[in-house]
């Protein structure tokens, strides 16, 4: 799904909470998360942390090294 | 999470599943500040609008279906038809935020982070083993309303 809206012409970025599988299936650009499934974006109710982790992905949009997978620590 | 941390189930999944790779990866180049873009999220957490047609569960390879979920939806009352024993499902019934962050967009938008919320957003139905209709035909779709909308980032959240 990524690929097809990136091929598209509009720049995507996904969470991904096991970037072994992610390194395979290569999507353009993707942070990964020290999180369990169900919580990609950390923890309920912590609109902090949410907001910190959606920043962290904004801030991979522009890169044009793909297929890349970055870090969120 | 490192993959020897899911369950024997899962593992076992996750292994022996033939993941199709993304070749060529396609790259779009932003143009545009974050601060200017038009943000719209696609989430695979099978979230859906109260009254909304429920995710079937029952349909063989996984429902390739999609739901449309407005920037003014109140997420609080977006209703989860994602069923898989994967994951702990306590997050997302908690605070549907935790896998579809609408409520975060919309700060991110009052403090300058990014331009605009999109006008609608994309709600997927994870768990899909036999891909195929999901490329051929439910992408496609996904595509089109998000160029209708001119949206120039996607962020894609998994459960």
């Amino acid at each position: 799904m990524q690929a097809e809206i990136e091929r598209a012409g509009i720049a995507t970025a996904s969470i991904t909470l096991l970037p072994e599988i992610t390194r395979k299936v290569r999507p353009p650009r993707a942070l990964a998360v020290p999180y369990r499934l169900g919580f990609p974006l950390g923890e309920a109710n912590a609109p902090e942390l949410q907001r910190a982790i959606l920043k962290a992905l904004l801030a991979i949009v522009h890169r044009e090294d793909v297929p890349y997978v970055g870090e969120y620590v | 999470m490192p993959l020897s941390e899911l369950s024997l189930k899962h593992r076992l999944f996750v292994k022996t599943y033939r993941w199709r790779e993304v070749d060529p990866v396609p790259c779009t180049r932003l143009e545009k500040e974050i601060g200017e873009c038009r943000v719209a999220l696609v989430s695979s957490a099978g979230l859906v609008v109260p009254g909304d047609e429920p995710f079937d569960e029952t349909i063989k390879g996984g429902d390739y279906s999609y739901r449309v979920i407005p920037a003014d939806a109140d997420v609080s009352s977006l209703v989860e038809y994602h069923r898989s024993s994967a994951f702990d499902h306590s997050g997302v019934e908690a605070d549907a935020n935790v896998a579809f962050p609408l409520d975060r967009l919309h700060e991110l938008t009052a403090d300058g982070t990014i331009g605009e919320v999109a006008p609608r957003h994309v709600s997927l139905m994870g768990s899909i083993t036999a891909p195929g209709r999901l490329v051929a035909k439910t992408a496609p779709e996904v595509v089109g309303i998000l160029r209708d909308d001119e949206v120039d980032v996607a962020l894609l959240v998994p459960v």
